[in-house]
């Protein structure tokens, strides 16, 4: 006896016709009236509220007029946040006064009688298609394509080729000069001073302490033709530990008395790595997190680079000053196809 | 509704000019035809069908901002030297696209705004198109007829992702520019091509002069053209097909059910692009986006400790912050699968199987019916299983790419954090599938279980014979469609290998594929009530006729089922249920 037996939901099953495999739709839901549907006093609320939002947005669009013309942003960060935020909020209300009175008035006010409309297959029907077919085969035969061979090939020959034209110009100016060897070489030679960056002040040994690190570029980087696309490769990081922490380097003697320097370009995709630990000796790069041991030649400890960044060899010149002994031995930056070629 | 019986009233001035007008118009145009067809055209209502309402309002918004900033950007790397209001940039050299950038924000009224509206807007632009995506999926909006609406929209997507990126990088701060240098450094590691794509990119070696000026020229003119193009597509075919409504009451795959588009979707669409556009306003007017004056402009040497990419692309920085080392070396040539797998790979993969899914699923099912009434997610437990199980490792990805802030926050070791996203990447996504198609297959249950038994009222009933019940109210007819309407999915059957003398079928590989495709998706399953079911569960409940009714039933599944397995509950348990 759990279940009541409600004539509405029944199934006419008692009088043992057989069931169907599945239910039937009961059609549409009834409509349910809106309080507005039969109060006309609720209607005309309904009709204030909307005229009401229109007001806001009017007021709104003039404010934001007002708000051009009184607040300008001004020298400071505060002041140029004010402007923003009086013009923003004026703006806000003139566009959501409109909005929220359209959708009330829809919603309040309009006929809302949901209706039902015929869907029909989205294939056109047999006879379009045979007309349709029809219409190609004869066009087909018109232009006697079928039986120029010949031709066919050499219309679509041109229309392949004509993009040519264009393309191959533009590709091939895209570049600039192609010349990617380009990116395996840096300003460092012999006898170049690391001078700090940005100021290009060149530095003495003397001056570095231990634990400090410093962020380098070559002495001559202005005069390049590029110069921020030198100093892309050239930038490095130099850092100064105690020379009985340092447990390897790249090359022998291309340290100067606890002095590393190392391409700041990351192996991985080219971020400067621009964090030094000073206590564990571990240069971070931001981006991916890729962390190598300044005291063991950079070799990677953690993080998606592979390899360890390439080391500039270093040393002092008369005046004390410190300079490369040499460029990079191997490209800096991250890995590309022929780097090693 | 008074307006819509009232007689008619004499013309007044307005309408005589209307009609003259729309008199001028049909005479010159013939706009009558789509008038008629287009004005009263029905369209389904749902707040989900809103999330694609928000994509297009907030493209307009783009537009609008967009077109703005133009007249004020500079789109030059020439190298100028800053001097201007905001003082800590005094004297500091920077490109005429950084420079113009600041002028925006403090010389031109209503320049921040402006760009506050543009970034916020993009944010909201992809985020719309993500979910929108995620309702056509679940739903199976995307079945036959609109695949390839699906495709359309797929490609918007993508669009999406090069617009932003494009935008993104303009200003030429620290942190776009840091942005392009690992997207130089994920094209070079492209093998034979890499140096040539990146040259090719920025006209030379990174960062060059031309790269602004050809961002300006794709992110203003070649994409949001595309995007505008696909979007008269993609609205085309919405037209088309007529919208997908919700199963329920009155609604088959025959026929559309809501409103006409004149007045009420008039209003209500017209009326939420405004909503839309107010509450991007509303952002840019209290929320601080992209500050490009605290950053400053863009120097090779120079990176920010905790930068985040915006929203869309983290999945790509946390592939790229996830993946180990990986790098060898075949004879003198340097290939970098810790780039590769996670910069192309990866993404390339996550792409083809979204692009491809209404293909894989129609393989699946072997229905060639146009379906325009949508599924209830829980009634495709594999599909919604497998979109969960895609979206948990997309959202692993996205974390990881804030793995330094989550650290940061929650003072935990970045390392661990890595390593724990690493092994989530390949543990999380099989077990959303599973616990999403246990919940779905629950909760199907749940439906049969209402269907067959109605609801719970808290009415306890006491018999003479001293037995104690609780009585159970029926479903109404509406409420019980909701939960039957949808077909049983099965696994599609095949013709054997060797037909009857014992010659090997052509294609039958093809075909016993599909069937382990098809078994894959559908042989877990619960099926929906059939009438018989409810009689059955009903006379069970009242000790009344039709004592065969539970046993035909039973044959009748095992029948239908052919060898798989069969979730629906059994008779006896029902009576269990029951009377509890």
């Amino acid at each position: 006896m759990s279940t009541h037996h409600d004539p509405s939901t029944d199934l006419t099953t008692r009088d043992g016709a057989p069931l169907p495999e599945r239910f039937e739709d009961p059609g549409l839901h009834e409509h349910r009236a809106r309080v507005g549907d039969s109060d006309p006093k609720a209607q005309k609320r309904a009709e204030r509220q909307v005229v009401v939002l229109f007001a806001i947005s009017i007021l709104g669009s003039i404010g934001a007029v007002v708000a051009y013309a009184l607040v300008p942003p001004g020298e400071t960060v505060g002041s140029m946040r004010m402007s923003n935020l009086l013009l923003g909020l004026a703006l806000f209300l003139g566009l959501a006064g409109i909005g929220l009175a359209a959708v009330h008035w829809a919603k309040a006010l309009m006929n809302d009688h949901e209706r039902a409309e015929d869907r029909h297959p989205t294939a056109t029907s047999e006879p379009v298609r045979v007309k349709a077919v029809e219409a190609l085969r004869e066009g087909v035969k018109d232009s006697s394509i079928g039986r120029r061979g010949v031709l066919k090939g050499a219309m679509v020959t041109s229309l392949a080729l004509f993009p040519l034209g264009i393309a191959v110009p533009l590709v091939g100016n895209l570049g600039g000069d192609w010349d990617v060897s380009a990116s395996k070489r840096t300003l460092w030679r012999r006898g170049v001073r690391l001078t700090i960056d940005p100021s290009g002040r060149p530095i003495k040994a003397s001056d570095v302490t231990i634990g400090s690190a410093f962020h380098v570029i070559p002495e001559n980087l202005e005069e390049a033709e590029h110069p921020l696309d030198e100093k892309a490769k050239a930038v490095v990081l130099m850092v100064r530990m105690d020379p009985r922490d340092l447990k390897s380097e790249q090359g022998e003697g291309w340290s100067y008395d606890g002095i590393v320097a190392f391409s700041k370009i990351c192996t991985h995709v080219g971020c400067p790595v621009a964090l030094y630990e000073q206590q564990t000796h571990h240069i971070l790069c931001p981006c991916h997190q890729s962390t190598f041991d300044a005291s063991d030649s950079a070799k990677v400890v953690f993080g998606p680079a592979h390899r360890p960044l390439p080391q500039l060899p270093i040393t002092v010149d008369d005046e004390g000053y410190l300079v490369a002994q040499d460029g990079f031995d191997t490209p800096i930056g991250p890995s590309f196809w022929e780097r090693l070629t | 509704m008074s307006t819509v019986d009232s007689p008619p009233a004499p013309a007044s001035r307005t309408t005589r000019a209307a009609a003259a007008t729309a008199d001028y118009l049909d005479q010159r145009t013939g706009v009558g035809n789509a008038v008629k067809e287009f004005a009263r055209k029905i369209f389904p209502d749902h707040w989900s069908f809103l999330l694609g309402e928000i994509a297009l309002y907030s493209f307009v918004v783009l537009l609008i901002s967009g077109t703005f900033l133009t007249m004020f950007f500079v789109p030059s790397m020439t190298e100028v030297h800053y001097h201007g209001p905001w003082a800590a940039m005094d004297g500091v050299q920077m490109s005429e696209a950084f420079a113009s950038t600041l002028r925006l924000s403090f010389e031109v009224r209503g320049g921040l705004l402006m760009r506050q509206i543009h970034h916020w807007a993009a944010l909201i632009f992809m985020a719309s198109i993500v979910t929108h995506m995620m309702r056509v999926f679940f739903t199976g909006a995307f079945r036959k007829p609109r695949e390839l609406n699906w495709l359309v929209g797929f490609t918007l997507m993508i669009l999406g992702l090069l617009a932003g990126f494009s935008g993104y990088s303009l200003p030429d701060d620290v942190l776009s520019g840091n942005g392009l240098r690992i997207a130089d450094g994920v094209a070079r590691a492209i093998p034979i091509a890499g140096s040539y794509i990146s040259f090719g990119l920025f006209g030379g070696e990174f960062p060059g002069m031309e790269l602004i000026p050809r961002l300006f020229t794709v992110h203003i003119l070649l994409i949001p053209a595309l995007i505008l193009a696909l979007i008269g597509l993609h609205l085309l075919m919405v037209v088309l097909h007529k919208h997908t409504q919700y199963p329920g009451s009155g609604r088959t795959d025959k026929n559309v059910v809501g409103y006409p588009l004149f007045p009420v979707y008039v209003a209500k669409a017209g009326g939420f692009f405004f909503v839309v556009f107010a509450v991007i306003a509303l952002m840019a007017a209290t929320m601080t986006i992209n500050p490009v004056w605290n950053y400053g402009p863009f120097d090779p040497g120079v990176v920010g400790a905790g930068a985040q990419p915006d929203w869309y692309m983290l999945f790509l920085e946390g592939g790229l912050r996830l993946m180990p080392g990986w790098e060898f070396v075949i004879g003198q040539y340097t290939i970098s699968m810790n780039i590769l797998i996670p910069g192309v790979i990866i993404p390339g993969l996550l792409f083809t199987v979204l692009a491809l899914w209404p293909f894989i699923e129609a393989a699946a099912t072997g229905d060639k019916r146009e379906h325009h009434v949508l599924d209830r997610p829980r009634n495709a437990p594999f599909r919604t299983a497998f979109g969960v199980a895609y979206l948990t490792s997309f959202s692993i990805l996205v974390l990881a790419g804030s793995n330094d802030l989550i650290a940061t926050h929650f003072h935990l070791s970045i390392n661990d954090i890595t390593w724990t996203f690493r092994v989530l990447f390949f543990v999380a996504p099989p077990l959303a599938f599973w616990i999403t198609k246990r919940i779905c297959l629950s909760l199907q249950r749940k439906d049969r279980e209402l269907v067959l038994h109605g609801h719970e009222t808290g009415r306890i009933v006491r018999f003479a014979s001293g037995e104690y019940i609780e009585v159970h109210k029926p479903l109404d007819a509406h409420e019980r469609w909701l939960r039957v309407q949808h077909e049983p999915r099965r696994p599609i059957e095949i013709e054997p290998a060797e037909d009857s003398r014992g010659v090997r079928r052509k294609g039958y590989r093809l075909d016993a594929a599909k069937r382990r495709l098809s078994k894959l998706f559908y042989e877990d399953r619960v099926e929906p009530v059939t009438p018989a079911e409810l009689v059955a569960a009903q006379s069970h409940g009242s000790h009344d006729a039709l004592p065969l009714a539970p046993e035909e039933h039973r044959e009748e599944l095992t029948a239908g089922a052919s060898g798989s397995r069969h979730l629906a509950p059994e008779p006896e348990d029902t009576e269990g249920t029951q009377r509890h």
